[in-house]
């Protein structure tokens, strides 16, 4: 399948600061993706220059194989959720579904309004009025109902409660299992992707440290415990990614395709959480956003 | 886009459109009087010497709907840019929506273009209509008055009003797209719109056209007269510009044949007894008496050179500022549709 995002030597500068350098990165098509990466690792800067609201400053980017935002067809083929779910506060949720049918050719209305009813939203509320939760449904009603081939969400449920959250990434799958559409959702929050994402970037300081399809991933990643011992002596294909020491015991994140032979480990399975948290940890570049980990670990 | 345009912009346009309302009916109801007053009043008076009396009764009468309606004309293009303009873009950078509006099929520059066309078209209109009524309502003070190009009386009238309007619309959106802010952006476009006229008005209307020229006899001077300086032994011959009705003087000399300003010499021997030591300033008209003798032999010699812009230029002049200012505000809209671009 062919790739929903693809980037070369990306890069977006503010002024004097770079918020996404270098950045190389492919997503391909058919995936619900997580993009994971503390605040500041550039999520935001990416996905605004994958939707077009922003112009790289070095290298390139391609959505779905053309320039983001080159036309009116290629706005079309992509569905977006901004951060805190902009909504027009004076407009009400009828107008809402106006606007979307105003501005897209593809817009289907029949859709739109199966929507509204479903999520219980009065069609004269205006949007000012609505609840952090019910505002974000609007929008992703607004993103689904243009018919994209492609859903790029930044942050989705960063400022919805437990329930909310839950609410709208449901919502959210069953819309993607409808409409087969490709989706990329950012979060600083591991935890919120887990349940949704078939696929993970992770994105540290513009650099990806991992991609991959979530499954082989946490197959191929494992949490190894034993008597204390050099982590330099492990076998060549195994690949350390984390390790702590106590005086008599070693417990190591390693990565590898082979199964552990060694009957001294004992060997479990790794949650993603443990495992995004396990590169971060590896990443010298992380050291200066050691604040932002706590919250990544709440 | 039209649609999303007229539906963000409605609230405002149905305020506008009250206003102007009330404008008219105000207008509609009491513009026949004015006419009837000026008609009965002022008109008949025209030929005798003593109209002085009738005008000013008349101006008195309607001065304080003169007065408001005069501003108003002259308040509605920075409040269109005030309350159209700068909100325009800026409301949407500050509230986030535009990521919202930017991203569906439609290219950021024809949302600009329409919305521009949109609350642009209305602003010209708005502020045409308005003019065109209080110009209409104006018209018996406009010649009681005959000077029309008075700085201010140029501005509040004719269609110089509607080119205002379009032009601190385009200025309020591109303080917003700078700005980002919507209240900044605001009062930047309020400061920039009145420096901008100023501007206008003072240094660079006055050039429209190379000013005409026209000779007078001395009698038709406004004003004329000896004011001492100094010392009292030194003085000066001031002259006052003729009333040349609804046209635009800028100076006034007194020349001889030769193009040769008026000497000390001959004044101190045409007007003994007015010029210092005699250090008492005479003031024309004056009944009798040595001054008319004084301006008599002044007369002999010399003539006005009067600077002007002739009255019918009106039109034409109102035409340029007009042409002027619009040709500004598309400047403002072509630097709108490159800015679009680089914001975000």
């Amino acid at each position: 399948m062919s790739d929903v995002l693809r980037t070369a030597g990306l890069g977006k500068r503010y002024g004097r600061r770079w918020a996404l350098a270098d950045c190389d990165l492919r997503i391909p098509a058919g995936h619900v993706t997580g993009l994971v990466g503390p605040n500041g690792a550039g999520k935001t800067t990416l996905l605004h220059l994958a939707v077009g609201l922003l112009a790289p400053t070095t290298g390139t980017i391609e959505v779905l194989g053309r320039t983001p935002a080159a036309d009116p067809s290629q706005l079309g083929r992509v569905g977006f959720v901004a951060q805190d779910t902009p909504t027009y506060a004076g407009l009400s949720v009828a107008e809402h579904l106006d606007l979307g049918g105003w501005l897209n050719p593809t817009w289907d209305r029949e859709l739109a309004e199966r929507r509204v009813r479903q999520l219980g939203l009065d069609p004269k509320q205006k949007a000012g009025k609505l609840s952090g939760g019910q505002r974000a449904q609007l929008a992703l009603t607004v993103a689904i109902a243009k018919r994209p081939e492609l859903l790029i969400l930044d942050e989705p449920v960063a400022s919805l409660d437990p329930l909310a959250r839950r609410e709208f990434l449901k919502v959210l799958m069953e819309a993607v299992a409808e409409h087969g559409v490709s989706a990329v959702l950012s979060s600083h929050l591991v935890t919120d992707l887990e349940r949704v994402c078939d696929h993970l970037v992770l994105l540290v300081g513009s650099r990806v440290l991992v991609t991959g399809e979530i499954e082989p991933l946490l197959a191929s990643h494992h949490r190894l415990t034993g008597p204390r011992r050099d982590p330099a002596r492990l076998p060549s294909n195994q690949e350390v990614i984390e390790e702590s020491h106590t005086d008599r015991q070693t417990t190591l994140l390693v990565r590898t395709d082979e199964p552990i032979l060694d009957p001294a480990w004992t060997v479990e399975p790794v949650g993603l959480e443990d495992l995004v948290l396990a590169y971060m940890g590896r990443d010298s570049a992380v050291d200066s956003s050691r604040a932002t980990l706590a919250e990544v670990a709440r | 886009m039209i649609q999303l345009s007229w539906r963000q912009f409605r609230t405002q346009a149905a305020v506008a459109a009250a206003g102007l309302a009330v404008v008219a009916i105000a207008v509609l109801i009491t513009g026949p009087r004015v006419f009837h007053l000026y008609d009965t009043t002022v008109a008949p008076c025209q030929g005798r010497s003593d109209c002085g009396t009738a005008e000013e009764l008349f101006v008195r009468h309607y001065g304080f709907l003169q007065a408001a309606l005069t501003q108003l004309v002259e308040f509605a293009p920075a409040l269109i840019g005030i309350f159209w303009g700068a909100p325009l873009v800026a409301r949407e950078l500050e509230s986030g929506t535009f990521r919202l509006a930017w991203t569906q099929s439609v290219t950021r520059a024809r949302w600009l273009g329409v919305k521009l066309a949109v609350v642009g078209v209305a602003s010209a209109v708005t502020a045409g209509l308005l003019s065109l009524m209080v110009t209409w309502w104006t018209t018996p003070f406009s010649r009681v008055e005959a000077n029309r190009f008075d700085p201010t009386l140029f501005t509040q009238h004719g269609i110089v009003p509607l080119a205002y309007a379009v032009f601190a619309f385009a200025l309020g959106v591109t303080m917003g797209l700078l700005v980002r802010r919507t209240l900044p952006a605001m009062a930047a476009t309020l400061a920039l719109f009145i420096g901008v006229l100023l501007c206008i008005v003072f240094w660079v209307r006055p050039h429209y056209l190379p000013p005409a020229h026209t000779t007078m006899p001395v009698r038709a001077a406004g004003d004329l007269g000896f004011q001492p300086v100094e010392s009292g032994r030194a003085f000066r011959f001031i002259i006052g510009s003729p009333n040349i009705p609804n046209a635009w003087v800028s100076s006034t000399r007194v020349v001889d044949a030769a193009g040769h300003p008026v000497s000390n010499q001959f004044l101190g021997t045409a007007c003994p007894n007015l010029v210092p030591p005699g250090s008492v300033a005479g003031r024309f008209p004056a009944p009798t008496g040595p001054f008319q003798d004084c301006i008599a032999k002044i007369s002999g010699t010399y003539h006005l050179v009067v600077t002007y812009q002739p009255a019918g230029r009106y039109w034409i002049f109102q035409s340029i500022e007009s042409g002027l200012f619009l040709a500004l505000a598309s400047g403002l809209c072509g630097f709108c549709f490159w800015r679009i671009r680089r914001v975000a």
